[in-house]
């Protein structure tokens, strides 16, 4: 078929192709302007941590350091004021470790083996809970917010660690539940089967013969958790409390902070290093990363 | 006999073993999700102001939301910000999908460039952009240096044109995601159906706008409802970008409901307005879900 469209001469057929016609060139040309606007903040963030404040006064934003300096992105990390406190963001990165480590941990756990317990060992009333789970997946937090603090005050653990963990684990479950659970919809039933005639159970089933050729889904999840946590903002702020604030909450602290002198390469610098786990699962995870992505994009 | 009991007991436990693994979380969630949900409601129609109080009041709360100047400004915002970011969004990605698609040199290395920003925090890309925005010592002020005077960029200090900042940021954000969805989209697509069109005289142009893009329906749908999730409970990108002004030029519903629930002491409007935030997003997200749970077996 294609050969007689490039042979015939019918006027109508589309032209022979150059190998940079204008449509290509224009086309080309929209694809890097686009990666330009996209790479630009990046590249003048970078290029502004490096730099040092009377370069940064005088000069302009695109340009290359002249004189290279990484003294912005030591006090970034050691000495930034984050409110009272001037110890930098390290406190708030080791408190974003200590907040999402068991967050992601504990919320695959739990969903994963739900979310098992739902496409195998389906019941009366399986399905109900599946869309009881669907519905409860895309809440706004804010409609939570206030009834979230009662809680953690009962509890006595407003204001810590555990508070923020307790959340993130919680409204990570249903959007991995029905993440884990599609997964193993898609499986064959015949392994399942097989597996019970050959007398595994429940557990047995599941450690033996799911999980180990489930690797890309827990990736999926892994993904989907830790960036959601890490970036989260929300909960960090409202839950933590002060001294165990993540990240993203002390980044906005440095930035907004209202006293002394603005020191924007200070402020990129721990911007960029807010931005790098994240950035690093990205970088690393290829594709696999849009389907976390995609996959955590409703959750409240 | 005591052998086949406790094989008898085995299958019984296996049988009961999924709904004991269950029931925990289930409890969880309707408690945390279900329960939380009905007692905002309840406290919605309440006078409670710093502490939750069980007065019920009717409607009051919801007459005076409605009354209050600063929530007029925060869903005219909203309905400003989810237009634009919508709409610019998905004609970017699209068009950046499209594009991608012709078997482009280097897609790979195009592709990550595009979609990097959504890995990162909405707080990291609103301090980018409050930055790269700032007229004193950002844009504006580079164009001036290379000698373009007249140069003026200062919507982020303009209480009529900073939500449009916010709509730049937002779309810098998520456009390269939508743009993954709509090339996943294309990708699907058959080869045969398009060259048979090109066969029947069928320019490229028509080609897309007639096949392809009705084609690419339920990429379109999904992409519209996770941006209108994401516009919604937009909070940080506006606490980081702007925090809301100048003055409240740049309140949305969600940093409405914070503010008003926990510095302003007004939790029963901070929790109407919470509701109607939920009703908004239930209105797109119920009718959305009920059709994809209706096309799976």
């Amino acid at each position: 078929m294609t050969v007689q469209l490039k042979t015939a001469q019918n006027p109508r057929g589309p032209r022979p192709r150059r190998i940079l016609n204008p449509t290509r060139l224009m086309i080309y040309g929209v694809l890097i302007v686009a990666a330009l606007y996209y790479i630009m903040p990046l590249w003048v963030m970078v290029m502004t941590s490096l730099k040092g404040m009377p370069e940064i006064r005088l000069g302009n934003i695109f340009s290359p350091p002249m004189e290279v300096t990484f003294e912005a992105w030591g006090k970034a990390w050691n000495t930034a004021c984050t409110g009272l406190q001037c110890e930098g963001l390290k406190v708030g990165f080791w408190n974003s470790v200590q907040i999402t480590v068991p967050s992601v941990v504990i919320s695959i756990i739990i969903a994963s083996v739900s979310g098992y317990a739902l496409s195998f060992w389906k019941f009366k009333g399986s399905e109900t809970y599946f869309t009881i789970l669907i519905f409860g997946s895309f809440i706004p937090y804010q409609v939570m917010l206030f009834p979230l603090v009662m809680i953690c005050r009962e509890l006595g653990i407003y204001g810590t660690l555990s508070a923020v963990i307790l959340v993130h684990t919680i409204f990570g479950m249903p959007i991995l539940t029905l993440l884990f659970r599609n997964y193993f919809a898609s499986l064959p039933e015949e392994l399942f089967k097989a597996a019970r005639v050959d007398g595994a159970g429940f557990w047995g089933i599941f450690f033996k013969v799911l999980v180990p050729m489930s690797t890309p889904i827990f990736v999926v999840a892994v993904i989907l958790q830790v960036t959601g946590i890490w970036n989260d903002f929300l909960f960090g702020v409202v839950f933590a409390g002060t001294k165990n604030w993540p990240m993203t909450v002390q980044l906005n602290n440095i930035v907004n902070a209202t006293q002394g002198v603005k020191e924007y390469n200070l402020n990129m610098a721990a911007t960029i290093l807010t931005g790098l786990v994240p950035l690093t699962i990205y970088f690393i995870s290829g594709k696999l990363f849009v389907r976390g992505i995609a996959a955590g994009a409703v959750k409240g | 006999m005591s052998t086949s009991t406790t094989a008898d007991f085995r299958t019984r436990l296996q049988d009961w073993l999924p709904k004991v693994v269950l029931a925990p979380s289930f409890a969880v969630i309707l408690l945390f999700v279900y329960g939380f949900i009905a007692f905002t409601v309840v406290l919605s129609f309440t006078g409670s102001k710093m502490l939750p109080k069980f007065d019920f009041i009717g409607f009051t709360n919801y007459a005076k939301l409605f009354a209050l100047q600063h929530w007029t400004t925060a869903v005219v915002n909203l309905a400003i910000f989810a237009t634009l970011y919508i709409a610019i969004s998905m004609a970017v990605g699209l068009m950046l999908a499209i594009f991608l698609d012709q078997k482009i040199r280097g897609e790979g290395l195009l592709r990550p460039l595009y979609l990097y920003p959504m890995a990162l925090s909405f707080i990291v890309t609103g301090t980018a952009w409050k930055w790269f925005l700032d007229p004193g010592i950002g844009l504006e002020k580079t164009m001036h240096l290379w000698g373009w005077e007249s140069f003026h960029f200062t919507w982020i200090k303009d209480s009529d044109m900073a939500i449009y900042t916010i709509v730049i940021a937002a779309v810098w954000q998520t456009s390269g995601f939508v743009m993954a969805m709509f090339l996943a989209g294309l990708r699907g697509i058959d080869n045969e159906i398009l060259k048979a069109a090109q066969i029947d005289g069928a320019s490229n142009w028509q080609l897309y706008r007639r096949i392809v893009i009705p084609m690419l329906r339920p990429a379109f749908l999904s992409a519209f409802v996770i941006l209108f999730h994401l516009a919604i409970k937009s909070y940080d990108l506006v606490v980081a970008l702007t925090g809301g002004g100048p003055g409240r030029a740049t309140e949305l519903p969600a940093t409405f409901m914070y503010s008003y629930t926990f510095t302003r002491n007004q939790m029963g409007i901070g929790a109407s307005s919470a509701v109607i935030m939920l009703m908004t997003i239930a209105a797109i997200m119920v009718p959305y879900l009920y059709s994809e749970l209706k096309e799976k077996p």
